[in-house]
């Protein structure tokens, strides 16, 4: 049946028509943003001028009445009355100096070289499709920093027999935790093993307090004891490998794996104390950028680890663990990092026994390493309470050990949840090493700042200049630290958010 | 239950005492303090023999001898024939005084560049944008020196000095203002303001009880608004003006007269306001961010307007969220100012620096200043957490 349809009803849908032209199209949107209301369009107005007088004065600074060449301050002085922009040429001359210090030109390549070799490591590293990650972390973080250290200091390091002594019961103990993982492996072995390391440990301490004859191995100077010391570690090590030999069929660790530690200790102290023909060159030399980055990246390689003890200590449920952590977590928090420096500079030579000293890189480096733990610790211990009491229960009812706990249940949910922290506490240490040229080192900011202190470079806008360029390469680093973080937080997102 | 489990506990097996949580843990601690002690005892060994070396004997005695040394802002009496311990003070007085009024400032200029970013207006979002991305990720102490050397150090001297409005005066030696002298006249004027602002709370709890009771809005924000500006401004009119201007004058070699602000303080100030108030409009805008638009359209919903939602609903609920890592950007602030050291601004860490220097005494020096800052960061955090519990969720 034909439904009956008055003749004014239209018979088909008619064509959409056009939004009106104020709601579309680029006025509109100039409209929206920009003059929504009368208040809104005279902030705009009052802005864009703002603005546009900001930007027309900084092209003027920076480009049109900036001096680009010159030998010395003559180039950026011009004649009286004329208006002098910045003064590139200034930071042209001292780049060297901004960026080693006085660190001897021909000697320039090793540090050329550590960047690379850095790079080289921390940038597929840092990209999630490289493959052999595991590798390249042992290799940045057990392997890079010696290499950097022999490379930048010149190496031939002095180690007394007590250092060697403490790192072999280092291989050691793991060595004999190795050895352990194996079901089958002779229980005499491994109980000997534990005995050696424990009785080298002994030794040590009490090498630490006599003082008995000398001894020369290689180039190794020993007193005695700690000789005797090593030579425990050492039983404690082939007892450990013998353990692995004689272990049954389901291996989880085989004698290679065993012997890894040991040997890693004896590349250790080839390259530390091998001589490569590299002159030594003292850190008072080092300067610039180099000291910048040596500061902020050790500080940024000791406080996570450090942090993460300390916020797992915080959070331990033995009061006087708790306790100290408490009281060590608060009291770096509460003192500037300047007050810290100074305490490293003017205390630690007071700290150390007679003929014990540290040279003034290495003291800062310890006030800013405990300072930054202190500020990680907390981050980390938010991320830690963030964790829902289920994944521990749920961990121990597996039958994990506290640390396997820590280790593979709660430490990767907690560490995922805290990027955006720890990386704002990277940042915030690196920008704190610009402090250290208060203590005396030159740092980026301390050369810049002797650099326009320089007779040769007084002109009214070396200074500003100088320090405009700082500004650029710590901000740099800064944001691009902030926008990594960004990407990992994305990356790392697994769908828990709404 | 206890009886059940025993009978199904195995027989007692000889286990090693560190498989025992309790007496481990007990143990472990054990262990860890004699560790800390030998450590500690060790450090104070070599510090007692160091110093004895270096002929420096311990203890504060050394407070109240002769300083010796000028101070180039000095907020309290001080001369150089003051004692160590009148000089440290002084620094205590100026990190107090630059702490305040950065904190002031900060979080005036944070709380607009916060707001901003989450405007509508695109110039508005892209500057507060831009402010924040770059002085956060710049060094403070950067900043400072860019201020002080940068800008502060090369403006012209002070017969060629930038004429301000209200005969300020800005030059390479800071910054002249007008100085207010107040005759005791003026007295009356700061106790009318007293009883306006005691008035004005009165006003309000009465109205608030008024609305609670009835439900009757009365309003309220032009009569506070009379009481708190028009009654002083009346008395100060009526008692004659009180207050008489020294302006700055431009002699020969200096600016004389009026109130000077020194180009260390400028610098300081300007640098810690200008980069916390960055951290400050981040932590405003998460916080805003965090109430969630359903409150905005509930408010609405019920009838309030924009300003009443905004006041009423929105920001109780973003202080909540702001108020904890405000307070720590507050004590980060008061910390940097310890800054100032590095272009000789006179606080507690410059004048402590000196003092080490002259007496040798680290050890005390450096007490001294963890003592102030902790007390610092212990006041501050304290308020912060009483108007934190003020503002807190009250919930069952």
């Amino acid at each position: 049946m034909e439904e009956q349809v008055a003749a004014y009803v239209a018979r088909d849908q008619k064509p959409v028509l056009p939004p009106p032209p104020s709601e579309h199209g680029p006025l509109a949107i100039v409209r929206k943003n920009l003059f929504a209301t009368p208040v809104d369009a005279v902030l705009t107005t009052v802005l864009l001028l703002f603005s546009l007088w900001a930007a027309w004065n900084i092209i003027q600074w920076a480009l049109v009445t900036a001096v680009f060449v010159g030998g010395d301050r003559v180039a950026c002085v011009t004649e009286e009355g004329a208006p002098v922009g910045a003064c590139w040429a200034f930071v042209g001359a001292k780049l060297g100096q901004f960026t080693y210090g006085l660190y001897p030109m021909g000697e320039r390549w090793r540090v050329d070289l550590a960047v690379v070799l850095l790079v080289a490591l921390a940038v597929p590293l840092a990209i999630p499709r490289v493959p052999y990650k595991r590798l390249n972390a042992l290799l940045l973080i057990a392997v890079y920093p010696f290499v950097a250290l022999v490379l930048l200091t010149g190496g031939g390091f002095q180690i007394s027999g007590g250092w060697i002594a403490f790192l072999f019961i280092l291989a050691a103990f793991i060595s004999a935790t190795l050895a352990r993982a194996n079901v089958t492996a002779p229980a005499l072995l491994l109980r000997t093993a534990t005995i050696m390391a424990l009785l080298a440990v002994a030794v040590l301490l009490v090498a630490n307090i006599l003082s008995s004859g000398r001894v020369t191995f290689l180039v190794f100077r020993f007193s005695v004891l700690s000789g005797v010391s090593c030579l425990f570690a050492l039983a404690s090590i082939g007892a450990s490998t013998l353990a692995a030999v004689r272990a049954g069929a389901p291996r989880a660790t085989g004698p290679a794996h065993i012997l890894l530690p040991p040997a890693f200790v004896v590349g250790l102290l080839i390259v530390l104390a091998g001589d490569f023909g590299l002159r030594p060159v003292p850190t008072n030399l080092w300067g610039g950028l180099l000291v910048t980055l040596v500061v902020a990246l050790t500080g940024i390689a000791a406080s996570l680890p450090l942090g993460i003890l300390l916020a797992l200590a915080r959070r331990s449920h033995m009061p006087a663990v708790r306790l100290v952590s408490i009281i060590f977590i608060e009291f770096w928090r509460g003192v500037p990092l300047i007050t810290v420096l100074f305490m490293s500079a003017f205390m630690i030579p007071l700290f150390l026994p007679e003929g014990v000293s540290f040279n003034q890189l290495l003291r800062a480096l310890i006030g800013v390493a405990l300072f930054s733990a202190a500020y990680m610790a907390e981050v980390v211990r938010g991320g830690l309470q963030a964790i829902p009491k289920g994944q521990y229960e749920g961990a121990m009812a597996l039958g994990l050990g506290y640390w396997q706990m820590m280790r593979l249940i709660v430490m990767p949910q907690a560490i995922k949840l805290v990027i955006p922290g720890i990386v704002n506490t990277f940042i915030g240490l690196f920008k704190d090493t610009s402090l250290v040229y208060i203590i005396g080192l030159a740092d980026l900011l301390g050369t810049v700042r002797r650099g326009f202190a320089d007779p040769n470079w007084i002109t009214p806008t070396t200074a500003a200049t100088g320090l405009v360029f700082a500004a650029f390469v710590y901000w740099l680093f800064c944001f691009g630290m902030s926008r990594y973080s960004i990407f990992v937080e994305r990356r790392l997102q697994t769908g828990y958010s709404r | 239950m206890t009886a059940d489990t025993h009978s199904l506990s195995a027989p007692h097996e000889r286990v090693s005492l560190m498989r025992d949580p309790r007496t481990r843990s007990l143990i472990i601690q054990i262990v860890m303090i004699i560790a800390i002690l030998a450590f500690a005892s060790w450090l104070v060994n070599n510090t007692m023999r160091n110093l004895a070396q270096a002929n420096i004997a311990s203890g504060f005695g050394f407070l109240s001898s002769r300083a010796g040394f000028d101070i180039g802002q000095v907020p309290i009496d001080y001369t150089s024939n003051a004692s160590y311990g009148r000089a440290l003070l002084v620094g205590i007085t100026n990190t107090l005084i630059v702490a305040g009024s950065g904190i002031a400032l900060a979080t005036i200029v944070g709380f607009i560049i916060g707001v901003g970013r989450l405007s509508r207006n695109y110039l508005v979002r892209g500057l507060s944008t831009i402010y924040v991305e770059i002085f956060r990720n710049i060094p403070p102490l950067l900043v400072i020196l860019f201020w002080y050397f940068g800008v502060l150090a090369v403006l012209p001297g002070p017969r060629e000095a930038y004429e301000l409005p209200f005969s300020s005066f800005l030059s390479n030696r800071g910054l002249q203002t007008p100085a207010a002298h107040f005759d005791p006249l003026a007295v009356l004027t700061l106790i009318a303001f007293a009883v306006g602002v005691a008035a004005s709370i009165v006003l309000a709890r009465v109205n608030r009880a008024r609305q609670m009771a009835t439900g009757e809005r009365r309003p309220v924000l032009w009569p506070i608004l009379g009481l708190i500006i028009a009654l002083p401004l009346a008395v100060f009119a009526l008692s004659g003006f009180p207050v008489t201007f020294q302006i700055p004058e431009a002699t020969r070699f200096n600016l004389v007269g009026g109130w000077q602000v020194k180009p260390e303080f400028l610098a300081l100030f300007l640098a810690l306001s200008f980069y916390t108030a960055s951290f400050i409009a981040e932590i405003v805008r998460a916080g805003i961010l965090s109430v969630s638009a359903g409150q905005t359209e509930a408010s609405y919903a019920l009838g309030l307007k924009r300003g009443q939602a905004l006041r009423l609903v929105i920001v109780p609920q973003a202080f909540r969220v702001i108020i904890p890592p405000l307070t720590s950007q507050y004590l980060n602030l008061t910390k940097n100012s310890s800054l100032g050291l590095a272009v000789g601004y006179p606080e507690l860490v410059a004048i402590g620096s000196t003092v080490l220097n002259q007496t040798g005494q680290s050890v005390e020096v450096v007490a001294i200043w963890m003592v102030v800052y902790l007390g610092l960061s212990v006041a501050v955090a304290g308020f912060m957490n009483w108007f934190n519990a003020r503002m807190a969720l009250v919930e069952r």
